[in-house]
């Protein structure tokens, strides 16, 4: 990165760094941090309470799918070929004779897992990458910078194609599981989390509360991870929050592209590349699925844009 | 200016090998057969196996095959395919147009719609127009692009006919709507960021400076705001380029355009390795190119910023 211009990352992290003081007031007097205002205020907002109420639905429906249907999603039967939706199956029946409601349901897991691993993953090392070479500067900040360019040169979705190229059944065929997802999409996905941790943590390190904290004689571990880490993290959380939605969406497009999760196991992204060739035979194998990931991608969106602006100073 | 810009260019050579090597790598562990891919369920005779192998360097160590690989590239030879016998460099001629094309349909259509979307909401928060441009933004961020392809293909191509379906017989239309397509997502960003802008700058002092001194309002919106509000536009339509050109992959499967993300996934589904390090190095060269123009256009939109 050059020296005079800031990116879009970094300049939204200096503007949110440092916002959650540390909290050193004692129970009696009424001081609140600005975490505590954020988080009053979060929970006043529509935006927040409708997405949260979306995504407890999303988790709960992944956790106990058995909760919502009984019926097995590959249990399929030609007859049903492409039926409409009807009073015993909901969403209809896909080319395959497949219960579409059913396989929406337990589709979701999948999706859900590889979007909130994936988001840990590249959170860890975005994370872990940003805060050494913020904190520490120098050469470890121009080696872990220059890696970081380098993997912002690969192409995501590409890098990510060639990766999962090589993960293949007995047969050859490509087949992906779901780690293999996650790990991939954490691999070529982290940059940015680094990014933003690297302009938070730089401005928060000069912040005075650490200057005392070294003339104390904190150790270096101590500084880090008691005194910056804490206070440069939410800008990292937003990105986050955001960025699980696009992950979602991700891994629907790898399945769709046949080199993601692949069938028998069940996605959103299996679903609508199953139905999106026969689209003139009949619309709701597509538009169910694609509806689910729509929804969850939102509430993760809606989320994420409602905790960026409760943590924003500016707009207070 | 000078030294800065030889300064960056400087710093990206370091990382184009450092992304093609990776991009190298993890081609070369593709494992498959390419050669057998040539020939299909058919045995390959031993002689063709062995030149081919020699030709392509296929048992050579991985440093030597890249050393191989990055002098032919500095000289300008991206190597040759082989899966189709031909130099890369000619698959990438015939491909580059087409993906330019769509790209350069979505880069106008995100650009003008986005920005003027964006402004429009950012001038009047909390209006109805507003309203409409943060909740459609959402939608379209939301909805995955290959979900927008296919059912645009469906619609506004199969069944009302408004588009052509498919393939690039049709001239400049046949780009229309694949290219909007591409670029629907960038388009919402953009919009959402030139709203949140301009809402910004807009509160700025320099505006209420401009108003105070009778400016006009069309000088004020046109000049003020907008040359403020822009940096962050760009700074996005910068690094959005080169993902046009690499997510261009999905809409011209869809629409059978014959571009670079086309003849990318053809590459590798017969691993065809040197085409497809080729035309990912490539994209590569294109973001690297972008990020340094994005990077001097900073300067031409706001004066305040100087390279030292």
């Amino acid at each position: 990165m050059s020296n005079t211009t800031k990116s879009p990352e970094e300049a939204f992290a200096e503007g949110m760094a440092g916002t959650v003081v540390p909290d050193v007031s004692s129970k009696q007097d009424k001081t609140r941090s600005l975490a505590q205002d954020a988080l009053r205020d979060l929970i006043r907002r529509p935006m927040f309470i409708v997405s949260g109420i979306l995504i407890v639905a999303i988790l709960i429906i992944a956790s106990f799918p058995t909760l919502f249907t009984s019926v097995d999603p590959l249990a399929c039967d030609l007859k049903h070929s492409m039926e409409g939706p009807s009073g015993s199956a909901w969403f209809g029946y896909n080319f395959q004779g497949c219960d579409v409601y059913s396989q929406t349901i337990y589709g979701t897991r999948n999706s859900i897992i590889v979007g909130v691993l994936t988001t840990i993953f590249s959170l860890i090392i975005g994370g872990l990458v940003g805060v050494l070479g913020g904190f520490f500067g120098k050469w470890t900040d121009a080696l872990l910078s220059f890696v970081t360019n380098v993997f912002f040169g690969l192409p995501l979705l590409l890098a990510a194609i060639v990766i999962l190229n090589n993960f293949r059944d007995e047969k050859g065929m490509r087949n992906a599981g779901v780690m293999a997802v996650v790990l991939t999409l954490s691999v070529v996905g982290w940059m940015s989390m680094a990014r933003v941790m690297r302009g938070a943590v730089m401005q928060v390190k000069q912040a005075d509360y650490v200057a005392a904290a070294r003339s104390l004689g904190a150790s270096t571990s101590r500084m880090m991870f008691r005194h910056v880490l804490p206070n440069s993290i939410t800008p990292l959380i937003v990105v986050a929050t955001i960025s699980l939605g696009a992950v979602i969406g991700a891994e629907a497009t790898l399945s769709f592209l046949g080199i993601g999760i692949r069938p028998p196991a069940i996605s959103w992204g299996v679903m609508i590349s199953e139905a999106q060739g026969r689209i003139s035979q009949g619309l709701h194998p597509l538009l169910f699925p694609s509806g689910m990931l729509t929804i969850t991608v939102l509430a993760f969106i809606m989320l994420g844009d409602a905790v960026r602006d409760a943590f924003d100073p500016k707009l207070r | 200016m000078g030294r800065f810009v030889i300064r960056r260019i400087l710093q990206m050579v370091p990382v184009f090998i450092g992304t093609t090597l990776i991009v190298y790598f993890l081609v070369t562990q593709m494992g498959g057969d390419p050669i057998q891919n040539l020939y299909g369920e058919k045995p390959v005779p031993d002689n063709i196996r062995a030149t081919l192998t020699a030709q392509y360097h296929l048992d050579d160590p991985f440093f030597v095959r890249y050393w191989y690989y990055f002098s032919g590239l500095l000289q300008g030879d991206f190597g040759e395919s082989i899966a189709q016998g031909r130099p890369i460099a000619e698959l990438l001629v015939e491909a580059w147009p087409e993906t330019l094309k769509v790209a350069g349909v979505a880069f106008v259509f995100e650009l003008v719609i986005g920005v003027v979307a964006g402004v429009l909401a950012g001038m009047r928060r909390g209006s109805f127009i507003d309203n409409l441009v943060l909740v459609s933004t959402l939608t379209v961020i939301a909805i995955p692009i290959f979900v927008l392809g296919n059912v645009g293909q469906t619609f506004l191509g199969q069944e009302w006919g408004l588009f052509p379906v498919a393939g690039t017989d049709d001239g400049f239309i046949s780009y229309l709507l694949p290219g909007m397509v591409l670029g629907s997502v960038s388009l919402a960003y953009i919009a959402r960021l030139a709203r949140a802008s301009v809402a910004e700058n807009l509160r700025a002092d320099y505006i209420r400076t401009a108003k105070a001194k009778g400016l006009p309002k069309s000088r004020v919106i046109g000049i003020h705001v907008l040359r403020n509000s822009l940096i962050p536009v760009v700074t996005y339509l910068g690094a959005d380029l080169g993902s046009l050109m690499g997510g261009a992959i999905v809409t011209e499967g869809i629409f059978n355009i014959p571009g670079v993300g086309f003849q990318l996934f053809s590459s590798l589904n017969v691993e065809d390795g040197p085409a497809v390090v080729g035309f990912v190095s490539l994209l590569v060269l294109v973001y690297l190119i972008t990020a340094l123009v994005v990077d001097m256009l900073y300067a031409v939109l706001d004066p305040r910023i100087r390279y030292e």
